[in-house]
C-alpha cells in the first residue's frame, strides 16, 4: 500500500478509475498551484484492482469537491493534517453540473453552437450516470 | 406557454386530451378550418424532409393558419454560420409557432431557451421526433382501440431509430406493453433505453433477429428504414440496408388484426406487395399525422 506519510498537511485524492488522474489535474488547474503535486498512475488496489492517486502539498481554496465526484463518482478525498487523515469525503453528486464535462457527441448541438454552455443533469446516482442535457447521451468518462 | 420537445412532455392525461381532439378533427373537420385565422407557424427545416414539413404546413392550413420557412440548412442563415439562438429570437418576432428540425440532438431544446414562442420539435437526429410518435399513437388508437394491453414488434434499425425510442419510451407509460425488438446485432435498441425505460419499470421485452418467427404473436409492426444519414461508415449502411424484407408471405404469419406501421419514407423494408393488405395502414398513419399536428398546433396556441 502507498505511504501517504509523507505528506504533512494537504489533499489526497484517492480512488481515481485508472487513467482519470490527468483529467482531474488539468480540470483543478494544479500545473498553477504553488505547490507540490505528486501523481500516481495504476497504484495497486485491494477495491478497484488498479487505481490513480492525486497528491497535494498544501490547501485548495474554494474547491468544489461535489464537481470532483462529477468527474469520477468513486473518488474519495482526505484531508491530511500534521500527517494524519482528519477526514475522509465521498463527493455527493450534483444534480446538475455546467462546463465541466464536455458531451463527446458528434451529433450534439453543443458541437457546433456558439456559446452553448455544455450541462449535463445527474440521471442515475448509484451508477454516477450523467447524460447531456441537450442530446441525452451518457458521459462516457473513458 | 409550452414547448414541445420530447414526446413525455405532455402527460399521459395532456395526451389523452390530445389524441381525443384530434379524433374530434377526423370526425368534423370543417369546425376547425378556421380556430386559426390570422395565425403564422414557422417551419424552420435545417435537414430536407418531405412529409413531416409538409405534414406541419397541411395542418396548419387546414386551420386557417398561414405559414412560412425554409427547408433546408443551405436556404436559411445557417449556412452563414448564424447559431439556433440568434435564429429563433427573431424567428419569435415573425411568427406565433413553430416547428423545428435539425441533424443536431438538442438543437429545439436550444431554440426552446431563447424562444418567445411555442417550439415543436420536428425532429434532432437519431434523438427525438415527438410529433411522430403522437402521429403513432393515433394510429394505433384510432385502427386499433386503446394503447394498452398490446405487444408491439420494432423491427429494423433499433439503434439510430428515433421514432422507435420514442414510441418505446410513450408507450411503456401504458398497461400490459410487452415489446417484441427485432434488429440485427449492430442495430439493437441502446443501452439506455434498455436500462433506463425497459427495465427501470420493468416492462417485458426481448430482443430478437428473426422476423418471421415474431410475426405471430404481434399487434402491432413497426417497420423502419436504415437510414444511410446516420452512419458514419458507407459500408456498414451497405451490409444492413436491406436486412430486413416485410413481404406478403411474412404477412401471412400475422394475426388477422395486426396493424402494420412505419413512420415513411419506405425504401425496400417493406415490399409493395404489402400495400393493398388491410394491415398495412402507413399510408393513414401519414394522414392521421395531420390530425394530431392541428391537435397540437391548437392546443399549444390555446386557441380552443
Amino acid at each position: 500500500m502507498l505511504n501517504i506519510g509523507g505528506l504533512n498537511q494537504g489533499i489526497v485524492i484517492d480512488h481515481i478509475q485508472v487513467g482519470g488522474a490527468m483529467k482531474i489535474y488539468t480540470y483543478l488547474n494544479l500545473e498553477n498551484l504553488d505547490c507540490s503535486v505528486a501523481i500516481i498512475k495504476n497504484a495497486k488496489s485491494n477495491k478497484m484492482g488498479r487505481k490513480d492517486i492525486i497528491k497535494i502539498e498544501g490547501t485548495l481554496e474554494d474547491l468544489d469537491l461535489d464537481i470532483l465526484g462529477a468527474l469520477d463518482h468513486r473518488i474519495t478525498i482526505n484531508i491530511i493534517e500534521n500527517g494524519v487523515i482528519i477526514e475522509k469525503i465521498n463527493p455527493i453528486l450534483p444534480e446538475r453540473v455546467t462546463n465541466v464535462l464536455k458531451c463527446k457527441n458528434p451529433r450534439c448541438i453543443t458541437s457546433i453552437e456558439q456559446g452553448l454552455l455544455h450541462s449535463f443533469k445527474l440521471t442515475d446516482r448509484t451508477k454516477g450516470m450523467y447524460r447531456c442535457v441537450y442530446c441525452e447521451q451518457s458521459f462516457d468518462r473513458r | 406557454m409550452r414547448h414541445i420537445i420530447s414526446p413525455t412532455d405532455l402527460t399521459v392525461s395532456e395526451l389523452s386530451g390530445l389524441l381525443e381532439l384530434a379524433e374530434e378533427i377526423i370526425e368534423s373537420p370543417k369546425k376547425y378550418a378556421d380556430v386559426c385565422h390570422g395565425k403564422k407557424m414557422a417551419t424552420l427545416f435545417y435537414e430536407p424532409s418531405t412529409r413531416t414539413r409538409l405534414s406541419f404546413e397541411a395542418a396548419m392550413l387546414n386551420l386557417g393558419g398561414s405559414i412560412l420557412g425554409f427547408s433546408s440548412a443551405d436556404s436559411s442563415s445557417a449556412s452563414k454560420g448564424e447559431s439556433v439562438a440568434d435564429t429563433i429570437r427573431v424567428i419569435s418576432s415573425y411568427a406565433d409557432i413553430c416547428a423545428i428540425r435539425h441533424p443536431k440532438e438538442g438543437a429545439p431544446l436550444v431554440a426552446s431557451l431563447h424562444s418567445s414562442i411555442p417550439v415543436i420539435n420536428a425532429g434532432d437526429g437519431g434523438h427525438n421526433h415527438p410529433t411522430q410518435t403522437f402521429t403513432d399513437l393515433l394510429t394505433i388508437k384510432n385502427l386499433k382501440g386503446r394503447l394498452n394491453h398490446l405487444t408491439v414488434g420494432f423491427c429494423g434499425d433499433l439503434k439510430f431509430g428515433r421514432t422507435v425510442h420514442s414510441l418505446i419510451n410513450a408507450l411503456a407509460r401504458y398497461e400490459n406493453i410487452k415489446f417484441v425488438l427485432i434488429s440485427p446485432e449492430e442495430l439493437r435498441i441502446p443501452n439506455y433505453i434498455r436500462e433506463e425505460v425497459l427495465e427501470a419499470n420493468n416492462i417485458p421485452y426481448v430482443e430478437v433477429k428473426s422476423l418471421e418467427n415474431s410475426m405471430p404473436e404481434l399487434d402491432i409492426l413497426y417497420m423502419t428504414r436504415v437510414q444511410r444519414e446516420r452512419f458514419f461508415n458507407e459500408e456498414d449502411y451497405i451490409r444492413l440496408k436491406d436486412i430486413y424484407v416485410l413481404d406478403a408471405k411474412k404477412m401471412t404469419y400475422a394475426k388477422e388484426d395486426m396493424l402494420v406501421l412505419h413512420p415513411l419514407p419506405r425504401v425496400n423494408e417493406i415490399s409493395t406487395d404489402v400495400d393493398d393488405d388491410p394491415r398495412a395502414v402507413y399510408f393513414k398513419q401519414a394522414q392521421f399525422g395531420v390530425y394530431v399536428r392541428m391537435a397540437l398546433i391548437m392546443k399549444l396556441l390555446e386557441v380552443m
